[in-house]
């Protein structure tokens, strides 16, 4: 597979995720509450990948799964909750117990992990910002710095580039070219893709041809690396005009994931489907 | 009460950031009851989000959806929260003490091996840092009003007054910390938090109970009106509205 700059390459989940996401990788998986690519979330807990380094603004479900399944080594995050629910306890057992295995954390603010990925987007070692003054975070996270200003002398925060190896993103849309758009809220996912060195883009659809949508972002080909078409991709988040959020599977989530049993149940039963779904794609 | 009394406190202001849980019922009921033009900003981008029922999550596709205007990210905290453009910040914590610092990120232990974890700073310390106020919204016990927090997620007044202005915080802090017994406001000179106002059938000394420290109490302490029916017909209807 190419990961120069050459166009994207239409792949299956399976092959794009075994050729792009590597054990050891530094993975973000993006989409603010929207777009989550928690399908591709599950075929990297498939192919069983080990020592990542899970780099997201708001951990969700999807890394709740991918920490329980054994596949991270440190977490890189601002918020670490089940939205509107509770804990994530996969996480949580991970830090405070250790299970399946020790977590490092990295705990950022979202605009310092905004700022982040702009930095990393825009080939810059950091991003500066009114951030952090007089919290304890700086203490603890080391990715966090001042900086003086030059014309003001004004001490602001300095935060240090997010470069993903690789960045991994669920969208509405791509044509046969592997362009792709996505609508709706569009969080940080631009950023994230340009910020990485690989890109992988799961979409609801492959389409002859892109019509152009108010407010979309739209990722030129020659930036990504790989498109799979996987719809339903981002269940349980949504794909505004093509799926609603599952709530009921939000609130669900925190039963199974709350006993290390039943997670287990669950990660098995997903293993199973995993495998059947791909020999559909295949 | 919390959710009423926070959301009659929005009567006046323009903008306010929205968290999910109480702060999105308040603002929601601020906007159908107190101020039909309250501006709610959602920090997933959906700026003027018109919700016709409370969302589960800061991301639901109906806040997008009817919003003025949707923006990336690094747009909301770069562009929207951090010149100080939004009134009013929401914040909730696990932990705050008297000069109404938060803690959202461990209770327990150490920060690297915590008794338990909690999600940690999402967008509070630049909410609480920016926003032209904060309210905080915190159900009162000895376990949450404490006197050290276990980590400063968020800073409140920090050490007392003028250390706000010394970290160069622009926002004016914690103007009012909104409990299920009461209301506490900084002290004008200390910015140290005093209960100005208990909430009907609440007494002064259960709100001392339920404070882990020395609780300054105001000269004259107010009792907050008690709910009006639309104000009670109104939250009932968003509450079973995000229930279906």
């Amino acid at each position: 597979m190419r990961t120069e700059r050459a166009l994207a390459e239409l792949v299956g989940l399976a092959d794009g995720v075994a050729e792009l996401v590597r054990d050891g990788d530094t993975v973000a998986l993006e989409g603010f509450t929207h777009l989550i690519p928690a399908r591709a979330g599950l075929e990297i807990i498939r192919q069983r990948r080990r020592d990542l380094t899970l780099v997201r603004m708001t951990p969700d479900l999807v890394y709740d799964q991918l920490i329980g399944a054994g596949c991270a080594r440190k977490l890189v995050f601002a918020w670490g909750g089940n939205p509107g629910v509770g804990s994530l306890h996969r996480l949580r057992d991970a830090v405070e117990n250790g299970w399946p295995a020790p977590l490092e954390l990295e705990e950022h603010s979202h605009a310092g992990m905004a700022n982040r990925y702009v930095a990393g987007a825009s080939g810059l070692p950091f991003a500066v910002l009114r951030g952090y003054q007089g919290t304890d975070l700086a203490g603890h996270t080391d990715t966090i710095r001042t900086v003086t200003c030059p014309f003001t002398g004004e001490e602001l925060a300095a935060v240090a580039a997010l470069r993903p190896d690789v960045t991994v993103i669920h969208a509405q849309r791509a044509d046969r070219r592997g362009n792709v758009q996505l609508w709706g809220l569009v969080g940080v996912q631009k950023e994230a893709v340009l910020a990485a060195s690989r890109s992988l883009v799961t979409v609801e659809e492959v389409v002859d041809e892109l019509e152009p949508r108010p407010g979309a972002v739209v990722l030129p080909s020659w930036v990504v690396t790989a498109v799979a078409e996987v719809p339903g991709g981002a269940r349980p988040s949504y794909a505004q005009d093509y799926y609603e959020r599952d709530n009921d599977a939000y609130r669900a989530w925190d039963a199974v994931s709350r006993s290390r049993e039943r997670f287990t149940e669950w990660l098995e039963s997903v293993r199973e489907r995993e495998r059947g779904s791909v020999r559909r794609l295949d | 009460m919390m959710a009423i009394e926070a959301a009659r406190a929005l009567a006046g202001h323009v903008s306010c950031f929205v968290g999910i849980g109480l702060p999105s019922t308040a603002a929601n009921l601020a906007r159908r009851v107190h101020n039909p033009d309250l501006v709610l900003i959602y920090e997933s981008g959906a700026i003027g989000a018109k919700p016709s029922r409370l969302p589960l999550s800061i991301g639901d596709g109906e806040l997008g959806e009817t919003a003025d205007a949707v923006v990336s990210v690094p747009e909301v905290f770069n562009y929207w929260l951090q010149p100080g453009r939004i009134d009013v910040g929401f914040l909730s914590a696990a932990q705050l003490d008297r000069f109404g610092n938060l803690n959202t990120t461990f209770v327990g232990g150490s920060y690297a091996s915590p008794k338990v974890r909690l999600p940690g700073s999402g967008g509070a310390p630049e909410i609480a840092a920016s926003c032209r106020e904060v309210f905080v919204m915190v159900r009162q016990s000895p376990r949450t009003f404490v006197d050290a927090l276990d980590f400063v997620t968020s800073v409140g007044y920090g050490t007392g007054a003028g250390h706000r202005a010394a970290l160069g915080l622009r926002g004016a802090g914690p103007v009012r910390v909104v409990t299920d017994l009461g209301v506490l406001e900084p002290d004008p000179d200390t910015r140290e938090l005093t209960l100005t106002r208990v909430h009907p059938g609440v007494a002064v000394p259960d709100v001392l109970a339920a404070t882990g420290w020395d609780l300054r109490v105001a000269p004259s302490v107010g009792t907050t009106a008690p709910p009006t029916e639309q104000e009670l017909t109104v939250l009932r209807g968003l509450v079973e509205g995000s229930q279906s």
